[in-house]
């Protein structure tokens, strides 16, 4: 047993137990948490295929972004506990729900299929497709030059977004100023106040 | 292989006894520099100059109840401060601290790890440290926590948008995403051994990243997350004994790995003539450590809307700026 192999099981492992932890668990909480170690655990295998930048990214963006930005929504709006899940659910929605996971979980298995065959019979469970696969390099080279166009749209798109919701989240006095103090030119103090100023 | 495991293994441990030893006389520092600029004299009793002080701190608060409140979530209570401390004892795995060097016939680097994108680890290590502060002041129950909580989470969130840009532009100079290349890059062999670090040429980006990094550990004059005067303590105000003494330390820790990486990115790292390497990189970060201090006797908390839209509406577009022309006079060049 070589030491990667030892380190590749124990976060394959954690991954797997802290995605199904993350579904089974009925605090929400516990849920973002759960997923913060699957994720972690994922950057690890990354990390060990040698796609050190996809390792930090997923850290940086997902565990440390997007979660976070659940976590401030599970806060505010308070979730605890969710006594009852099933109290509003239908046979209707039932059956989507079945239909969606179901469909969802075939589609992992292709992907899973599709890459067994491809790659690991040959070259082992651990090796990348690609030399220096998921490097800074790498992935900056297609970037800036063979996926330039679509990169580019995106950040526009992504702009957009934000710039969206800033409108959307602006309380409308800030675009129109009301006047909140009351003016009285009768009133001394206020006089004297803005002489003072 | 069994070799490399070892020498790792005894690095490690030895840069965890030195950041833990660091952060107790970090505070025996603090102490007493404080009194000093306050016009007091500090810690005295234990041991000469008090430096006995951060041991008779631990074993006090070692010895102190452990209070759980009622309305607590425990599980999450507990795992908070853990949340906190590991992340900020994680970024030392990639900060050289001085050059290479044949010890007992063996070449050791004097890095831990010397990952080719240790800044991006540092981002990632950084933002998950904010896991800790938010689920200390949820799980808490109390409203002070929350309130602390919710502040220093969205100030970390907003700080490190500037935090990570202000860097940017030393990678762009550099180069590189290796810590110990862009100390490398720094050296100079000429008497002004000065010369080639990136202060000069990110005077910019050093003011920004200094004041995001005082904002990301939460420490004054931007300690929104336990201003005393409205919040109590913060997020940590329901914690005791053990549990509050590491949220203490991760704050010190993350006070040692801002500076750290500071010397590294703007000051040559190790770099400098005649003393040993590793001491200068002491000096270097034991300068940041005593700026902090300082910073923490002169300046009052700024007020919380102030803090806000200093961080998005000036230094947010200063560090994009600053972004812009380095790499356009990369561009040139």
């Amino acid at each position: 047993m070589t030491l990667d192999l030892v380190i590749f099981i124990i976060s394959a492992l954690t991954a797997i137990f802290g995605a199904l932890m993350m579904i089974f668990q009925r605090n929400p909480v516990a849920s973002v948490m759960y997923m913060i170690l699957s994720l972690v655990s994922q950057a690890v295998l990354y990390m060990q295929l040698g796609a050190l930048f996809i390792g930090a990214v997923l850290i940086i963006v997902y565990a440390g972004a997007i979660l976070v930005l659940f976590l401030f929504v599970i806060m505010m709006l308070n979730l605890r506990q969710t006594e009852d899940m099933d109290s509003d659910s239908t046979p209707i929605s039932k059956l989507a729900k079945f239909l969606v996971s179901g469909l969802l979980f075939l589609e992992m298995l292709f992907v899973v299929r599709g890459s067994y065959f491809q790659s690991s019979v040959e070259t082992g469970l651990l090796s990348p497709q690609i030399d220096d696969f998921g490097s800074v390099e790498s992935v900056a080279e297609l970037l800036f030059t063979t996926y330039l166009y679509p990169f580019e749209l995106t950040s526009i798109l992504l702009l957009t977004a934000i710039v969206g919701a800033v409108v959307i989240a602006r309380k409308p006095s800030n675009e129109d100023p009301v006047e909140i103090l009351p003016f009285d030119s009768d009133d001394d103090e206020f006089k004297s106040a803005k002489a003072a100023e | 292989m069994f070799e490399i495991v070892v020498i790792t293994v005894i690095k490690v441990s030895v840069v965890m006894m030195a950041i833990l030893t660091g952060c107790a006389y970090s505070t025996w520092l603090e102490r007493k520099v404080l009194a000093r600029m306050q016009n007091r004299v500090g810690p005295t009793y234990a041991g000469p100059f008090g430096l006995l002080q951060p041991v008779a701190d631990g074993l006090k608060i070692i010895f102190k109840e452990d209070l759980v409140p009622k309305n607590a979530e425990k599980v999450m209570f507990a795992l908070a401060p853990i949340v906190t401390f590991v992340p900020a004892i994680l970024t030392f795995a990639v900060i050289p601290f001085g050059a290479d060097r044949i010890l007992f016939g063996h070449h050791v680097k004097m890095v831990i790890s010397d990952l080719n994108i240790g800044v991006l680890w540092i981002f990632a290590v950084t933002s998950l440290g904010i896991y800790g502060i938010i689920l200390a002041g949820w799980s808490s129950g109390s409203k002070y926590s929350l309130m602390g909580g919710l502040r220093a989470s969205a100030q970390m969130i907003s700080y490190e948008v500037s935090y990570g840009l202000s860097i940017i532009g030393v990678i762009i100079l550099a180069n590189t995403l290796s810590l110990t290349e862009i100390i490398s890059k720094q050296s100079s062999d000429s008497i002004w051994f000065f010369e080639n670090w990136y202060i000069w040429k990110q005077p910019l980006g050093f003011f920004l990243y200094l004041t995001c990094a005082i904002a990301e550990t939460n420490r004054a004059p931007f300690d929104m997350a336990e201003a005393e005067s409205e919040l109590v303590a913060g997020y940590h105000t329901e914690y005791s004994s053990m549990r509050f003494s590491m949220f203490f330390i991760a704050e010190y820790a993350n006070m040692l790995a801002v500076s750290s990486v500071g010397a590294v990115l703007f000051f040559g790292g190790w770099n400098g003539p005649v003393l040993p390497s590793i001491l200068w990189f002491l000096i270097k970060v034991f300068l940041f450590m005593f700026f902090y201090i300082w910073l923490r006797a002169t300046f009052p908390r700024f007020r919380y809307d102030q803090l806000m839209s200093f961080g998005w509406k000036v230094l947010f577009p200063l560090a994009l700026l600053n972004t812009m022309v380095t790499a356009g006079f990369k561009m040139i060049k």
